[in-house]
């Protein structure tokens, strides 16, 4: 019917290399970033943008950043909240350092700064392999966890070593702090989040892109076809922490507003995000967003139906809770190994054909 | 004898003691990674599972009582007796078994032949549910497991290198145990392993699962005598740890001190487990000894048992003891 | 059970923050009964519940005002902290008692700009005392630093009045809460001249052997330990197992209940730790709570934790908001509260040996009197004993007032520090 590409003629190589081919989907896509962009702003309150729209978007980000890692370039990683640590301390270093340069700046610093602790963690990659580098990069998250603990020069000598956001503004608008407007907040990361999905979109489709994937479908044979394994892991590694960096910045300075390293950026952190691009699925920018919509959303609509609706103690939700969630990650891996962008592409491609059957 | 050196001493043979706790839980995880290529992340859970499900069957507690309450609105807590600790950890291997058959039946078997990163996810979902149905069965607060095991400072040993080097060394009794513990088990699983039908069927799964289908070993029941086997390893470790610190959800965490051990001893191999552990638990030990709490400021000791594996990764990227990694195009 | 019904229909769509109902005193507990620290958050939340369940059921709430409590579970979890406080602060949510440090600190800037009081009772920042800087925040009636001065004081008690030349160590959990008491003990360090030395161990703490071989060489005359959750387990075991003399080695009041020392058994005999409130149930309002709460199936949680330390650190800070709620009714002549009237309240709180009494709570907690200037109350604080064989803790000392000559310049100090980051011009 309206999902088919004919009468859809691609009249140049820019339009036949699209990320969004199918008419339909190109709209859809452009009234999604319409409805996030221009009405969602002016709808929301606290409740919305702090407990939902702020985590899932600073999540989205973190697992844009580790799906180029893991997903693209094969490396398993769980440094993720170590690296995401590194982002928010470089960044309220460096809101204490500079309090007159813009938020976007200090966030995109700290961006480049976790790119560097990411290239440097990343060089045992080059000897090691699956699942032993995923253990080796544990070492990265109980280091960085313990060095921001211990050095009190990251936490700028405080008593007693938490940090907190002090008030910095975007545009004129106060983003950090007491004093936010939902909708600046949001808005904030939402261009962060347009501008990660764009380029990580850009780059894995791109000549780095391909080297990555070639990495990880046989690293061997892509070293005898000419792709450096040294650049290309590097690299997987520098714009991984990069986006990964960003979203540790966001996640202390615009959600949280203060933090302690060992409880916000231990190792549940890295799991966490790694658990969002696996049940998302690995290799694909939308699984990063359905993945962590998945594990952000899922548990508030649970709290929600269950003790607010069904008004049953909090402490069985909550363990009701992890029995759900556990049990529909097992249910979908049998259903759907690849994850949720696997069922999405699986349920566009019965889509375009519909009415027949293949 | 310099006092430095006692100390010194001391410390090295209180990190072997460790390091048998860490293997302890190491074990586990190369038991099912060894025969069917899953990396466990359920481990840790599973020995929480385990400790909780023995210190509720000792004590008699109705097991959901909690939430039965809530929905039926009844006042149950306890059936009123005591289970002789013997007994319950028999009980308690009975509900790990019937574990592993429902792990095998309803998860694993709709997953063979899969990445392995997607096996690990499901361990992961497995994780989260044991977690869940764990608490909901007996409850979150702090449960103590008495099963008899001795605890404190073994005054023979301190005695005897106090007369011949005038310090007296302080071995916890309780590593003592779990080191003849750990020992027995490994001997255990390599006999087993070595000498009895289902062991060599074991090993055969493990070298080639087509090859051994074709000679008739049943997979299913290998994959569930290995899940029972690491149920089994999972609830010895449990009733160490627990011993310790009581039983509580923080155990779960366990799993975290056997990562290193695992990558330091390859996740194949038993004995690479033991050393591994032993590595790991000396030169944790020595080194926030010997350096980190002199010059670093302590608590050193979690990062680096990940560096000291991750230094020896770098010589032999497959474990001390893994197989060989060969790649072919 | 009624008391779930009753909270369903109540919490009703509170997702949706429905505007403030006005006409009932709204009180949020966030607890948690999930998690590493459930066994803990368990009891706290349990008498939380219980005395609010009790003024409801006995006195028909607070001056006639209905009470209504909502749970949160946070699970001792950041985020979801952050959740519980945006879906429950537009039902009109008198006072938040977050439970959790690190929930405290976020959630400091946040109830500051949105007017509504925190009271963060043994926990939290500790120069939030300072009100003239942190006007709704209260740590009333003692804090971190309160407790690590007065541990040191009853150790100059025990040993005749001088320290000169004694070993101290302070066992820590390695996170912000554990070094709280580092710079207070330092500069007790200097003024009494005993030698500190620092033990931290990382989290979770189920292996503390260095730790602990380290205090068995050293021999430290005394251990303080500022432990959290599993670690205090640990630690009581360790310190049996080493034959560490027990009545040298204190704990701070977050390693004070009975959990801590239960699974050491025997060997825990003698341990002590510190705490601002009384312990055991041998209150007249426990055969109130009997009769109205639990006899009428309206406890919390399965029932069993009354007169634990935790359960009646719970019902303290419930019995605190309420009177808080009391006297800003007192203040503004109204029945119904809205939160800056209840921070009024706090601000103006006073307990006295007679009120408590007449609460059925005599001698339960130290006396104080809340100022614009002081949130704090005067940091009394009492040193607590386990007795293993009757399973009880009890108190060994009176309330001892912390060395405020050494603490108010390091609150003074901290406080600035944060005005000036936040840019608040104190004042009150």
């Amino acid at each position: 019917m309206f999902y088919r590409e004919a009468g859809d003629f691609s009249t140049s190589y820019a339009e036949d290399s699209q990320t969004f081919p199918i008419k339909f989907d190109r709209y859809r896509y452009y009234l999604v970033l319409f409805l996030a962009i221009f009405v969602v702003p002016f709808m929301v309150n606290d409740y919305w943008v702090n407990s939902l729209f702020l985590p899932f978007l600073i999540y989205a980000i973190a697992a844009i950043g580790l799906n180029i890692l893991v997903g693209y370039c094969g490396q398993v990683s769980l440094g993720t909240g170590g690296f995401m640590a590194v982002g928010a301390y470089a960044c309220y270093k460096l809101m204490t350092s500079f309090p007159d340069v813009s938020m976007l700046i200090h966030v995109l610093i700290a961006g480049v700064i976790t790119a560097a602790v990411g290239v440097l963690f990343g060089l045992p990659s080059l000897r090691i392999k699956g699942f032993y580098l995923a253990v080796a990069t544990l070492a990265a998250q109980f280091f960085l966890v313990w060095l921001f603990n211990r050095v009190p020069w990251f936490y700028n000598y405080s008593a007693s070593g938490q940090i907190s956001a002090p008030e910095r503004t975007f545009l004129g608008f106060n983003i950090t702090g007491a004093n936010t407007q939902a909708w600046a907040t949001y808005l904030f990361c939402l261009m962060f989040v347009i501008f990660s999905a764009y380029v990580a979109r850009n780059l894995t489709r791109g000549s780095v892109g391909r080297k990555w994937m070639a990495i990880r479908d046989m690293d061997i044979a892509a070293e005898i076809i000419g792709v450096n394994p040294l650049r290309a892991k590097l690299t997987a590694f520098a714009v991984s922490s990069f986006f990964i960096g960003i979203s540790g910045a966001l996640f202390f300075s615009i959600y949280l507003g203060a933090v302690e390293v060992g409880e916000v950026f231990g190792i549940q952190k890295s799991f966490l995000v790694l658990f969002m691009i696996i049940i998302g699925g690995l290799g694909s920018i939308f699984g990063s967003f359905a993945g962590a919509a998945f594990l952000v959303l899922l548990p508030v609509a649970l709290k929600i139906v269950g003790v607010d609706w069904l008004g049953w103690p909090t402490d069985i939700v909550a363990h009701l809770q992890l029995v759900i969630v556990g049990g529909l990650i097992i249910v979908f891996l049998i259903a759907e190994p690849h994850g949720l962008a696997q069922l999405w592409r699986v349920a566009k491609e019965k889509l375009r054909l519909w009415p027949f059957p293949h | 004898m310099p006092e430095q050196l006692a100390f010194t001493i001391e410390v090295f043979l209180n990190g072997l003691m460790a390091g048998v706790l860490y293997a302890l839980v190491a074990l586990g995880f190369v038991l099912i990674y060894k025969a069917s290529g899953i990396f466990n992340y359920a481990q840790g859970v599973m020995a929480l599972f385990a400790a909780l499900t023995l210190a509720g069957i000792v004590d008699g507690q109705v097991p959901f009582s909690h939430l039965i309450n809530a929905i039926f609105g009844t006042d149950v807590h306890h059936f009123g007796w005591n289970v002789p600790a013997f007994v319950a950890i028999l009980l308690t291997m009975v509900v790990m078994i019937g574990l592993a058959y429902a792990v095998q039946r309803l998860v694993f078997r709709h997953l063979v032949g899969q990445e392995p990163i997607i096996l690990f996810m499901a361990t992961i979902g497995l994780a989260y549910f044991l977690e869940g149905v764990g608490d909901l069965m007996w409850g979150s607060d702090i449960k103590s497991i008495d099963v008899g095991l001795p605890q404190g400072l073994n005054m023979w040993i301190d005695e005897t290198t106090f007369n011949a080097l005038g310090y007296g060394f302080f071995i916890d009794n309780l590593d003592i145990v779990a080191s003849i513990i750990a020992a027995l088990l490994v001997v255990g699983l390599v006999l087993f392993a070595q000498y009895t039908k289902q062991g060599r069927a074991m090993r055969a799964v493990a070298d080639d699962h087509q090859a051994a289908l074709s000679v008739g070993v049943s997979l299913n029941f290998i994959w569930i005598l290995v899940w029972s086997l690491a149920g089994f390893v999972a609830l010895v470790a449990g009733i160490m740890w627990g011993t310790k610190s009581g039983v509580q959800f923080s155990l779960s965490l366990i799993a975290l001190k056997a990562l290193p051990v695992l990558m330091l001893g390859g996740f194949t191999s038993i004995p690479g487990a033991i050393v591994g552990g032993l590595i790991i638990g000396v030169g944790e030990k020595l080194f926030e000894f010997l350096i980190g709490a002199p010059f670093l400021g302590g608590a050193t000791e979690n990062w680096f048992a990940y560096m000291l594996a991750l230094i020896f990764l770098v010589f032999r990227p497959q474990g001390l003891f893994g197989e060989k990694i060969i790649e072919r195009v | 059970m009624n008391k779930k019904l009753k909270l369903s229909t109540l919490a009703l769509g509170a997702a949706l923050a429905a505007g403030p109902a006005m006409a009932e005193l709204v009180f949020p507990s966030l607890s948690y009964r999930t998690g590493p620290y459930a066994a803990n958050g368990i009891p706290f939340a349990d008498g939380y519940a219980d005395y609010f369940t009790l003024l409801n059921e006995r006195d028909g709430g607070i001056g006639g005002e209905p009470i209504r409590m909502i749970e949160c579970e946070t699970g001792y979890n950041t985020e979801k902290g952050v959740e519980c406080y945006e879906s429950t602060k537009g039902e009109g949510s008198l006072v938040y008692q977050p439970l959790s440090t690190g929930i405290t600190y976020q959630l400091i800037p946040k109830v500051e700009a949105d007017g509504i009081p925190m009271h963060s009772m043994g926990y939290g920042r500790t120069s939030a005392k300072d009100g003239a800087v942190f006007n709704n925040i209260f740590n009333y009636p003692a804090n971190y630093w309160d407790g690590a001065s007065v541990a040191i004081k009853h150790l100059l008690d025990v040993n005749g009045g001088s320290l000169e030349g004694k070993k101290i160590a302070l066992v820590y959990h390695n996170s912000a809460y554990g070094k709280e008491p580092i710079r207070t003990l330092e500069e007790l360090s200097k003024k009494h001249g005993f030698e500190l030395s620092l033990l931290p161990i990382d989290h979770p703490g189920q292996e503390q052997k260095s730790q602990w071989l380290q205090i068995r060489r050293e021999k430290p005359d005394n251990v303080i330990m500022y432990g959290w959750g599993v670690m205090n387990q640990v630690a009581v075991q360790e310190a049996a197992n080493i034959r560490y003399p027990m009545d040298q080695f204190i704990g701070i009041w977050w390693s004070g209940s009975e959990n801590d020392v239960r699974p050491a058994g025997d060997a825990a005999d003698g341990y002590k730790a510190l705490t601002f409130h009384n312990v055991g149930s041998d209150f007249p309002v426990f055969d109130d709570i009997q009769k109205f709460v639990v006899d009428a199936g309206k406890a919390a949680g399965a029932g069993d934790q009354i007169g634990t330390a935790l359960y009646n650190r719970g019902l303290y800070a419930a019995m605190l908001a309420a009177e808080a709620a009391k006297t800003a009714q007192g203040i503004h002549d109204t029945k119904a509260l809205t939160p800056a009237q209840m921070r009024d309240g706090m601000e103006a709180l006073e307990i006295t040996e007679a009120k408590m009494a007449d609460l059925g709570l005599p001698n339960f907690g130290p006396e104080f009197k809340v100022s614009c200037e002081n949130h704090g109350g005067n940091g009394l604080v009492a040193v607590a004993q386990w007795d293993a064989a009757a399973d009880s803790w009890n108190l060994i000392t009176d309330y001892v007032e912390a060395d405020e000559e050494v603490l108010a310049p390091l609150i003074e100090e901290d406080a600035a520090a944060y005005a000036a980051e936040a840019g608040i011009t104190p004042g009150c």
